[in-house]
């Protein structure tokens, strides 16, 4: 079977999904039950899969025309994704399901964009200072007074007239494409040369120098906007691209260090960092439960969790609202999505969306092991080293595993910035996938 | 660079199955933790929501039902105020649940089996829960509260052909709606009176003579008397090495049993006990139900199981125990303590053919369609003695009313049997504890009763308890 049929078929269970997912939420508010007995849920539930299942066919005969050769099992993946992101929110708020639809199709609009405009993405090497310039300055954005929001004691985000976004989800993709490009031409040298120290090889600073200095400044940066989430995710992606690039254990090495003696100092001086680990270790401490800012979001999910157990509630059946009208878990839709998740559907709905970010984590690293080039090479194992880390960070926030830092969970999460950058990230990856699968 | 690549989607497969240990932590292993974390609403929010389905009486009078509160909650009302704060108990998010609030509460907020809950869900059907239908009748209950006065104690009726628990008054009561406020309700938990006890079967009593019924069953089903068998009278008598005597030193010659049970001769009935043995005792007391939680439709925390208590009160033994001086046991002295619903359940038993049913409370589960869920059957506790034996220990019984210590509850055209009880609680001071208890009619009895009385200054059994017995009976028989 060729590998768009493949894609074909994969879609089917997503497009299930979101049908049964839809008339679960449609029964739960009994909105089937019409006075006359009028079956609307099959038309409401069914009019929803059908939009999706539409979008996802123009996404896929779209794929069949311009990369007829990529992975076949990304695409489907993300809508698979979508769909549990979709049914959350449309539970969580109608109104929101209905901007992170059109979301979904302003997404869609930049991953066609993103194909048609870059035909060949090797392009994208040529103009890797000016990509790293323009991160840095989307960095910057949200400390330019007068369009950056603070939310939770950082400030993560731009407003725009009416429209919100975070610079850092589209950051992360530059400076992963920097990294790629510069990293390709330098890696021989980094291996190679390079002074021996102590018996230790260490690398060559010049090499290694406007790497450290356009990382560093991005680091910097998201320190200042105090984007800890983001920033771990960075420096995780950084790590993993001169892994790759090198092969060499003492890169990773050195740089985790650097991050422990980092974290360490930054916790000591930082009360933003400090509050943060407190919340970690101590989420049902009374005080750390009832100052703004602290441990309550965290025990909120931990507590959502809890009441999921192994086969959750039942989607639709967790509370969210307090009787006062407030909700008990706060911003259900993004950053503690996925305590929802669980409440809902358990422990084993929970593993099943995990899975489903593993899967898609391994076609990613497919890629880039298939990829012929070295640039293809890193820039798939960075993007897709980037986006597992995204999941790794505000699932580990939620789940108590690491401090609870505000990250989206991708294509789940509700956010514009969130779903049309790893829109963009899909589309590279699509592109680089339909290159190396390319018959000679 | 194929390697480094395949190695670092093994991490993410390390870090992926960590966020999957850390979920089932929060998920599986600590969820009854965090379920039971002081800080989680939600158990408490989630109960608010139910709409619990109400508690009926026998005459379909609603004991409990359920009002809308602010932010779609529900809240718990109990219309008849005071009339039945302990067999109906209570039910509220700041202060628990009792009674049979508690004790049905899976029916009562509608949790049934997953599957039909399952099926629930996908037909639409909202969250109400089933109501609950009790044998309590309002009318006798309040005869019972009315003829206790606001003297402490506990009247208990039941039907002794089925168990169905009728009368369950216990003074001091209280109002179960003032306990919404949780400040009222701290005060009367601490309240030294203790209203929020139930006397009739949270509480131990010495049972004084109305314990001989329970020394004549043993001696008559075991063959070893019968009720024209003759035991001298006299008094006093010596009984494990201190001097026992009857009532006002009365003395009696040679008597029959039924005189001895009419005219309440302790010094017949602790030879007739120490003669039996702790073995035969211990075998009707068993089946009597003695040394065991009554099988009661109520939480098992709220039910204390009778015989004696030894170490002060703190251990239960029964009548072989070294400590037991089992001739003034016969007569309800020595270390007894039993509660006003196994007494009950003595009555019933003789007036049931010797056959004991299970008391209980609750009759039938009603679901919000109207349907019936689940009836409470009546099911046999034990067979405690031969219908004949049952017959003639009735018959003595039936000589109390008539013309013994009992004849206070004799009613108008319908044949009582009892047996009238007056503890000794307090000898230098005449304090007693007056006791009775009784079936009617003596032909296919329809109510055994106990009544008993805290601390009366010298008041007697058949002169305080057996009218009120009287008056509850005449109203459940009427």
């Amino acid at each position: 079977m060729s590998a768009r049929n493949r894609e074909l078929l994969a879609l089917v269970p997503a497009s299930l999904l979101l049908s049964a997912g839809f008339a679960a939420v449609f029964i739960q508010r009994h909105e089937l039950v019409g006075v006359q007995g009028t079956n609307r849920l099959t038309t409401l539930s069914l009019t929803y899969g059908a939009i999706f299942l539409g979008l996802c066919l123009a996404v896929h005969v779209f794929l069949r025309l311009r990369l007829p050769y990529a992975d076949p099992y990304l695409f489907p993946l993300v809508a698979t994704l979508a769909c549990f992101g979709l049914v959350f929110i449309y539970r969580i708020d109608k109104t929101l399901a209905q901007d992170q639809a059109r979301w979904f199709f302003v997404g869609i609009l930049a991953f066609a964009a993103t194909i048609l405009l870059l035909r060949d993405y090797r392009v994208l090497e040529r103009y890797r200072y000016v990509i790293a310039l323009a991160s840095l300055l989307l960095l910057m954005l949200p400390l330019v007074p007068g369009i950056g929001e603070t939310t939770n004691g950082a400030n993560l985000s731009v407003r725009l007239g009416s429209i919100s976004f975070q610079p850092g989800e589209f950051a992360k993709i530059g400076i992963i494409i920097f990294l790629a490009s510069y990293l390709r031409d330098s890696r021989e040298m980094l291996t190679t040369q390079g002074t021996r120290v102590l018996g230790v090889n260490l690398p060559p600073l010049r090499q290694l120098g406007p790497l450290l200095v356009v990382f560093g400044a991005a680091m910097m940066l998201l320190l200042l906007i105090k984007d800890l989430g983001t920033s771990v995710m960075f420096f995780g992606g950084f790590l993993a691209v001169i892994y790759v690039a090198t092969n060499r254990l003492v890169y990773p090495a050195i740089g985790l260090s650097m991050f422990a003696f980092g974290a360490w100092f930054i916790g000591r001086h930082t009360a933003h960092v400090q509050d943060r680990i407190a919340a970690w270790k101590h989420p049902f401490n009374d005080h750390l439960y009832n100052v703004v800012g602290g441990s309550y979001q965290l025990a909120q999910s931990l507590f959502a969790q809890a009441d999921g157990g192994i086969f959750g509630t039942g989607i639709g059946q967790a509370l969210l609202k307090l009787p006062s009208g407030g909700t008990i878990i706060p911003v259900p839709q993004t950053d503690l999505i996925f305590a929802v998740i669980t409440n809902e559907l358990g422990l084993v709905g929970a593993c099943g969306l995990l899975l489903v970010y593993l899967l898609f984590v391994e076609r990613g690293f497919k890629t880039a092991i298939l990829a012929r080039d070295s640039f293809s090479k890193l820039l798939a194992a960075g993007l897709t080293a980037v986006f597992a880390l995204q999941v790794f960070v505000i699932v580990g926030g939620v789940t108590k595993t690491i401090p609870l830092t505000g990250v989206t969970l991708p294509f789940v999460s509700y956010g514009g910035s969130s779903i049309v950058a790893n829109f963009v990230l899909l589309a590279l990856l699509l592109m680089i996938s339909d290159r190396s699968r390319r018959p000679a | 660079m194929n390697a480094p690549i395949s190695r670092l989607f093994a991490l993410v497969v390390v870090m992926f199955a960590v966020l999957v240990y850390f979920t089932s932590k929060s998920t599986v292993f600590n969820a009854d933790a965090l379920r039971n974390n002081p800080k989680n609403q939600r158990t408490l929010l989630a109960q608010q929501k139910i709409h619990r389905g109400p508690i009926r009486a026998a005459d379909n009078s609603a004991l409990a039902r359920s009002v809308p509160a602010p932010g779609q909650t529900w809240t718990r009302i109990y219309p008849p105020g005071a009339l039945f704060p302990h067999a109906v108990g209570y039910s509220f998010t700041t202060f628990g649940r009792a009674g049979l609030e508690r004790y049905y509460n899976d029916e009562l907020t509608g949790r049934r089996n997953e599957f039909s809950s399952i099926l629930d869900q996908l037909a639409g059907r909202k969250e109400v829960g089933d109501q609950l239908v009790t044998h309590l009748v309002p009318a006798a209950q309040q005869v019972a509260l009315t003829d206790l006065a606001g003297r402490r104690g506990a009247v208990i009726a039941m039907d002794p052909r089925t168990g169905a628990v009728q009368v369950m008054a216990s003074v001091p009561g209280y109002n179960q709606n003032l306990l919404r406020d949780p400040k009222t309700a701290t005060a009367l938990n601490k309240d030294p009176a203790s209203p929020l006890f139930n006397r009739t079967t949270q509480s131990g009593y010495p049972p004084g003579s109305t314990f001989k019924v329970v020394t004549a069953i043993a001696a008559i089903d075991s063959g070893r008397y019968t009720p024209d068998s003759t035991v001298n009278g006299k008094s006093p008598i010596t009984i494990s090495g201190t001097p026992l005597s009857n009532d006002a030193n009365e003395q009696f010659g040679d008597i029959t049993l039924t005189k001895a049970l009419t005219f309440s001769v302790n010094t017949v009935w602790a030879q007739v006990a120490k003669d039996l043995g702790p073995r035969i005792m211990n075998k009707y007391m068993r089946r009597l139900g003695f040394f065991a939680d009554p099988p009661l439709d109520y939480p098992h925390d709220q039910i204390r199981p009778s015989g004696e208590y030894i170490h002060n009160g703190q251990t239960l033994v029964d009548a072989a125990d070294g400590a037991v001086d089992i001739g003034r046991m016969g007569i309800g002295q020595d270390k007894l303590n039993v509660t006003p619903l196994q007494m009950a359940m003595v009555a019933s038993a003789v007036a049931n053919g010797g056959v004991l049913m299970k008391p209980h409370l609750g009759s039938k589960i009603v679901d919000p369609d109207g349907r019936v869920r689940d009836a409470v059957q009546p099911e046999q506790q034990s067979r405690v003695m031969s219908a004949k034996s049952a017959h003639e220990v009735g018959v003595m019984m039936a000589q109390v009313v008539n013309e013994g210590t009992g004849t206070a509850a004799a009613l108008q055209g319908i044949q009582v049997a009892g047996k009238t009880g007056t503890a000794q609680i307090d000898i230098q001071n005449n304090i007693t504890q007056p006791w009775f208890i009784a079936f009617a009619p003596v032909i296919n009895p329809r109510v055994a009763v106990a009544v008993t009385v805290e601390r009366t200054q010298g008041g007697f059994g058949g002169t305080v308890a057996a009218p009120i017995a009287k008056d509850v009976m005449e109203t459940l028989l009427r």
